[in-house]
């Protein structure tokens, strides 16, 4: 189900200091056509069809079409993505509409705690550091063979 | 006519790349799950003065398995014992496993399930009379690790809402390592060995997929953790469905191929993975079994799995057939035999199983429960559902197949072949089975965690990220203990070059003798050899074609063609950035595969039915093979060496 960019849509992220798509793609597909400033996948049949170009993409030009090989046409599966939700609507076939709304996360984006202050104390044990700070005490087996 | 002849991708490679040069002490390959959990680990233990740095050939944010999202968390231990986790472990893996990985593993995987949800992982919670609460409402009935009750599936599996699972992992990991300490896009392709010590790493040569660059890098230890491998054999679907792959179709054996060329031991590589999937579309069923309680029958619309028949062949593999819980490969094992009795397809009811749930659910609840089907596939396999739209596929009316896929080789999910590590240092754990520092490889100064493990799947992406930050410890006490011992690659930077640019200088070289740049005697495309390595082993090596079997005599002409080819990738060209990556993973593929492919033909038995057969030996004969295989690689000579390790019982 390879990504495809609408050309009226994309604009080569000219706003933006990099092209979102061709930042975030795993599988490096993604690439900006510098003279028409458009990106393209440049390898549709390497396509996990992951979604990353398509939620990232600040114009909302980036779309998925089923694989030719096995996918009837006419289907659409498009999402939107909010700061804690994900809006997801899915175009059957035969014209059914499915609305569904998800939760992402439940903390602000950037608020992830790295723990920048916590150090571990003994490098020896087997404990995380994170388990070291808990007080975990770590497991040894005891239905032994 | 498309004189003359230029490169299809956008950024053009260049004879002579810049070079780069790093000097750390600490070097991360890989950025899914197991290098995110080494970089959130490793800043906690080491100095200020420790130099670390993680290259990662995507971007962190989207990297890896979990880039897509999951829907579910399948290793949470919680009120289970570590030792139930072992034998379960062991039994889904026929025996053969390493107990001692397993179960520590199994003592630390909680402990990054609750930081996934401290940084705002939504996980599920069951609410007092019995509902499902997700997102922000699972947070008010408490935290895992306060003690709310997680919504299980399975004995060890919790429901999450994870479309964003990856970019809150990454943004710890990213957090606490540093912006500087970070390389995306950045393709490690060859660990390089220690002059005065062959047998010891230090250090890395790799390239950039956005400048024509050349990153030379010493490093005192270094971690490997760049998944599995995918599309080493030919896929169900060969055109644009190729990339719809089970696995993430980017996993490229890299971590099994750069471990083995720097002198360390792989390990039950034989293993494979062919997963039972909605067919096509490659969804996950685990929801629809063991959330919704679907069942699966025959064309004729049996449950074969519960006929006579069946019973008798699971009671040849007692006693794995036998367990309460069989096997994976062993369910594949069933549906295998209805395929080649002429009773297939193999049907999953989805409407007969949501129609029983509607039975005590009101219309709200349905409304749910409806959503949480299709959520298991948009957090996960999007893909999935957009082939249910298209093919008008509203599962409480039509039903679907599922079909075990082709084979990938990983060593996290329900898979263990991987690189032979060492277990913790401490008493319970066998002699043999540990060598100074928790999960070095037997290069000295290579740590590997997540897919690289060998002998210890089911880890999936929360044992991953434990595992990483298990060796951010284990590494530094090597860095401190033997850094010093440390004297440097014999390789210079023009070797190097030479050596990462080949690809490049072949297609400049030739380009210009043919009138059509993809077709040239004088050298090979990246697309065409992946191709024709998914057509051997598909035929010769046990791929779909021939229902996953293969014998002594298929193996000897594989092990020529793959000769051939190794041969052959001496003259593949890139004449882009773009292609100069699908070179060296094609690279990568080829070892990855052939080691699996040796290890079949070593080993002489059929250890996993159902994910493959060898026709000559069918069957297990524990009395001679109730053993580990490990192989390992002289890259300056060329030759392979396999040898059987005993196998020992840890856990009753």
């Amino acid at each position: 189900m390879p990504s495809f960019v609408i050309a009226e849509k994309c604009d080569g992220c000219k706003g933006g200091d990099k092209t979102a798509c061709m930042y975030i793609c795993p599988n490096d597909l993604m690439v900006l056509d510098p003279n028409e400033m458009k990106a393209y996948n440049q390898e549709p049949d390497q396509c996990w069809e992951c979604y990353s170009c398509v939620k990232i993409c600040p114009s909302q030009a980036i779309e998925v079409r089923g694989y030719s090989d096995f996918v009837p046409m006419g289907a659409s599966v498009v999402p939107m993505m909010g700061t804690e939700d994900i809006m997801w609507t899915c175009k059957f076939r035969n014209g059914v509409v499915k609305r569904f709304k998800f939760p992402i996360r439940t903390t602000p984006e950037g608020e992830a705690n790295a723990y920048a202050d916590l150090k571990g104390k003994d490098l020896n044990s087997g404990l995380l550091s994170t388990q070291e700070a808990d007080g975990y005490v770590l497991k040894a087996p005891t239905e032994l063979a | 006519m498309a004189l003359p002849n230029k490169p299809a991708g956008e950024l053009r490679a260049e004879r002579d790349p810049k070079v780069e040069k790093r000097d750390v002490d600490v070097l991360i390959i890989g950025g899914g799950m197991a290098a995110c959990g080494t970089a959130f680990e490793i800043t906690k233990w080491a100095d200020s003065s420790t130099k670390i740095l993680l290259c990662d050939k995507a971007a962190l944010e989207r990297s890896g398995a979990v880039a897509q999202g999951l829907s579910a968390i399948n290793t949470y231990i919680g009120e289970n014992k570590p030792e139930d986790y072992v034998r379960m472990v062991r039994n889904d893996l026929m025996g053969i496993v390493r107990e001692d990985l397993i179960f520590d593993l199994g003592r630390h995987v909680d402990d990054s399930v609750h930081l996934f949800e401290e940084w705002g992982l939504p996980v599920w919670k069951k609410s007092d009379d019995g509902k499902n609460l997700d997102g922000k409402k699972g947070l008010k009935a408490g935290t895992l690790k306060g003690g709310a009750t997680p919504v299980r599936t399975g004995k060890w599996q919790i429901m999450i809402n994870g479309e964003s699972y990856k970019r809150i992992v990454a943004e710890a990991g990213k957090k606490a390592l540093g912006a500087d300490n970070i390389l995306e896009r950045c393709f490690i392709v060859e660990i390089l060995n220690d002059k005065a010590d062959p047998t010891r790493v230090a250090g890395a040569v790799g390239f950039s997929l956005r400048e024509n660059k050349v990153y030379i890098i010493n490093a005192k230890v270094i971690a490997v953790a760049c998944g599995g491998a995918v599309n080493v054999y030919q896929p169900r679907s060969v055109g644009e469905g190729k990339g719809r792959a089970w696995y993430p179709v980017w996993n490229a054996g890299s971590t099994y191929t750069m471990a083995l060329r720097a002198g360390a031991e792989l390990s039950m590589m034989e293993n494979r993975f062919t997963p039972a999937r909605f067919k096509d579309g490659y969804g996950p069923v685990g929801a629809w079994f063991l959330l919704f309680k679907a069942a699966t029958v025959n064309g004729l619309g049996e449950n074969y799995a519960a006929s006579p028949e069946s019973k008798a062949e699971l009671e040849k593999y007692a006693p794995y057939g036998t367990a309460a819980v069989t096997p994976t490969c062993l369910r594949n094992h069933l549906m295998l035999n209805e395929y080649k009795a002429g009773r297939g397809p193999i049907i999953m009811k989805t409407s007969a199983a949501l129609a029983k749930l509607a039975e005590t659910m009101d219309k709200k609840e349905m409304k749910h429960l409806e959503s949480e089907a299709w959520e298991d596939f948009l957090d996960m396999s999007v893909g999935q559902a957009g082939l249910w739209c298209a093919t008008n596929t509203e599962p409480e009316k039509v039903d679907s197949e599922v079909m075990p896929t082709e084979p990938y080789l990983l060593g996290s999910h329900s898979g263990c072949c991987g690189i032979w590590c060492s277990g913790p240092e401490e008493d319970w754990v066998p002699a043999s089975y540990k060598w100074g520092y928790n999960r070095m490889t037997t290069a000295k100064g290579l740590f590997t965690a997540g897919d690289g493990v060998g002998c210890s799947g089911h880890k999936f992406s929360s044992g991953s990220h434990a595992e990483g930050r298990m060796i951010a410890k284990s590494m530094l006490q090597y860095l401190k203990a033997e850094g010093s011992k440390v004297t440097g690659f014999k390789e210079t930077d023009q070797e190097l070059v030479d050596f990462v640019y080949k690809p490049v200088r072949n297609y400049l070289d030739n380009c210009n003798y043919t009138t059509a740049t993809d077709v040239n005697p004088n050298y090979c495309k990246p697309a065409g050899m992946a191709l024709r390595l998914m057509k051997m082993t598909n035929e010769y090596g046990g791929g779909i074609g021939t229902y996953y079997m293969t014998s002594g005599k298929n193996l000897e002409i594989l092990m020529e063609k793959f000769e051939m080819f190794r041969e052959d990738l001496d003259k593949i060209a890139a004449g882009d950035l773009h292609e100069l990556l699908r070179a060296w993973e094609i690279n990568h593929r080829l070892y990855t595969v052939q080691a699996h492919c040796r290890h079949i033909q070593f080993r002489e038995e059929s250890r996993y039915p159902g994910f493959y057969y060898r026709g000559d030996f069918m069957g297990q004969n524990d009395k001679e093979w109730f053993c580990f295989t490990n192989s390992s690689y002289n890259k300056a000579t060329n030759e392979w060496t396999l040898k059987k390790v005993p196998y020992i019982k840890i856990i009753s």
